[in-house]
């Protein structure tokens, strides 16, 4: 009873597993990889649970299903932030943060003073913002190893190889195109630096028409920037126009990164439908997972328990467009 | 409705596929629209992007490929070659992009990537200014279609040059013109149309609305109430009243 075999060990892969001890239930996990990493898009997120932010330009379900997602994370061992989310813009491109403020909620606007209240290394740089006070972040390597540590605890080592038993929950991400035809790769690409000249202690949004760019503090003066998104499929490396971009607006954010160490360019392909919504697919005994686009760790959890309720309780939850078993 | 290179076209509303929140979002709003041209930019989303082109090949309807990024004139015709052999077609939006704050076109290069590729067999839809003289040298080039900014990319500020955009007109009353670029509002696109443009581009105004799908309704409306009125020989302007309720028969109480 309850043989469920769970193939990817991405941040999908791993929440269903979680939420499947939750419930009492051990699943096999199969990577070949055999532990959290690069494999796994999930390896080079940003980590923001920003429900509020994503709502700029993505479907009211993000925020829904993501506003629980720091609650989640937390219980089940990462260490997350709360310490809102800055958005920033240039002066010159002020509209863009009138823009911003008109499609979201949740926020605050911020005259100079309070951004420098916020941020002091940011003193006197920008004269407006919005801030979004209940958003977090998280360190995603760390908090996929707290879940794969949970496993341990539980017996459960990923295996790298070996053939599925019982219910097969596919997690592979855009790997799993070879069975879902309509799963496209967003390619996003990102890096990491490390400036500890620079000391921001929040996710920072710097607005701008063409190459709006994150940046998130990661401790210990490094840096995540992202990220790029380009409908171009598959995997490739980060191109020089890419970098260019993402380190310029880092610069125009603070110059004082202009003295950083760039520690990693990463550039995956984050799966996504055509509605750029999370799906759950079930074709006999096997059920797919997957559809997170650029909300992995904010939509993980709520795409886990629908998992989990179909699996272990016979539910069609919501996302859930194709049910043959 | 528009003809361009000897092709008739459903719509005079030529929409651009970038910057949707979702392809889904995307094609919806092209429905809604009835767009007659879907465009679509090489260079940041083509590569190895199959996935989304058969997106955009689902639309069924004609697809334009530009250079949009390009800086020089060999990169423009080198991406205009892979947008050839990609989506079949000899239809080549052609920008090359000299300034990146107000991606103001290279008209320089503009005229001689004109010619090289009209040379090669490619029909040039040129992304230029509403200069007259590039104008015709785009023409001499092998331009059959003109494509002049009413503002610069994504600025949303509507035509910046009326004189201008009507004077082109004035010269060319044979070529094909299309209001490319800087159209904020379903208004700014009916005055395009009302100035005898034969058609209008847009992206960001659409994609970036909060609800792309009405938007791209509003826009085509708006192309069709300006295309209507160009037909309809609208009346001047004058500084007096004129009044519409004949006077005649009215009593006379002093």
């Amino acid at each position: 009873m309850n043989d469920i075999t769970i193939l990817g060990s991405g941040v999908m892969g791993l929440a269903i597993a979680a939420t499947l001890l939750d419930r009492g239930v051990i699943p096999r996990v199969i990577d070949p990889a055999g532990k959290p990493g690069a494999q796994a898009c999930s390896w080079r997120a940003g980590g923001m649970l920003a429900p509020w932010c994503e709502a700029e330009s993505a479907e009211p379900v993000v925020l829904r299903l993501g506003v629980d997602a720091a609650d989640w994370w937390q219980a089940h061992g990462a260490e997350v932030i709360r310490r809102g989310t800055l958005v920033l813009a240039p002066s010159r491109d002020r509209a863009e943060l009138d823009r911003f403020a008109r499609m979201t909620e949740a926020h605050r606007p911020v005259d100079a003073d309070a951004i420098a209240a916020l941020e002091p290394e940011l003193q006197g740089r920008f004269a407006r913002g919005l801030f979004f006070e209940s958003e977090a972040h998280l360190n995603p390597r760390a908090a996929l190893m707290a879940l794969r540590d949970r496993l341990t605890a539980a017996g459960v080592a990923i295996e790298t190889e070996g053939e599925p038993t019982g219910l097969i929950v596919d997690a592979r991400g855009f790997a799993a195109r070879d069975a879902l035809p309509d799963l496209r790769g967003v390619r996003g690409e990102m890096l990491v630096i490390r400036c500890p000249e620079v000391q921001l202690t929040r996710t920072i949004r710097l607005l701008h028409p063409r190459i709006p760019l994150y940046l998130v503090p990661r401790g210990d003066g490094v840096y995540m920037i992202g990220a790029t998104m380009l409908e171009t499929g598959g995997k490739y490396r980060v191109t020089a126009r890419s970098a260019v971009e993402m380190l310029s607006a880092a610069y125009a954010l603070h110059p004082g990164f202009a003295e950083a160490e760039i520690l990693e360019l990463g550039s995956d392909a984050r799966p996504a439908f055509p509605d750029n919504l999370p799906r759950l697919r079930r074709r006999g005994n096997t059920l797919f997972a997957n559809g997170l686009y650029r909300h992995g760790y904010l939509l993980a959890p709520a795409v886990a328990r629908m998992a989990a309720d179909h699996l272990l309780d016979g539910q069609i939850p919501e996302f859930m467009d194709e049910n043959h078993p | 409705m528009p003809q361009f290179y000897g092709t008739h076209v459903e719509s005079p509303l030529m929409l651009g596929t970038a910057q949707y929140p979702s392809p889904a979002i995307m094609a919806e709003a092209f429905h809604a629209s009835g767009a007659g041209i879907a465009t679509v930019s090489l260079r940041r989303e083509g590569g190895a992007g199959q996935d989304f082109h058969n997106l955009i090949k689902g639309l069924n309807i004609p697809v334009l490929p530009n250079t949009a990024g390009c800086h020089s004139v060999r990169e423009a015709v080198t991406t205009a070659q892979m947008a050839r052999e990609l989506f079949g077609t000899p239809w080549i939006k052609l920008e090359v992009i000299r300034d990146d704050d107000t991606l103001c076109p290279d008209v320089i290069a503009l005229v001689e990537a004109a010619r090289i590729l009209s040379d090669d067999g490619f029909q040039v839809f040129p992304y230029c200014t509403e200069d007259l003289s590039v104008c015709g040298r785009l023409l001499d080039a092998g331009c059959a279609v003109l494509m002049p900014w009413g503002a610069p990319i994504g600025s949303g500020r509507g035509l910046n040059n009326p004189y201008g955009l009507r004077s082109l007109r004035a010269h060319f009353p044979d070529v094909a013109l299309v209001v490319d670029a800087g159209i904020g509002l379903p208004s700014h696109a009916a005055q395009a149309m009302e100035l005898g443009y034969d058609a209008v581009l847009l992206n960001t105004a659409v994609a970036k609305a909060g609800d792309p799908v009405a938007m791209a309704r509003a826009m085509a409306l708006a192309i069709e109430a300006g295309r209507l009125a160009a037909g309809a020989n609208p009346i001047e302007a004058r500084d007096m009243a004129a009044p519409s309720t004949p006077l005649f028969g009215m009593a006379v109480l002093a």
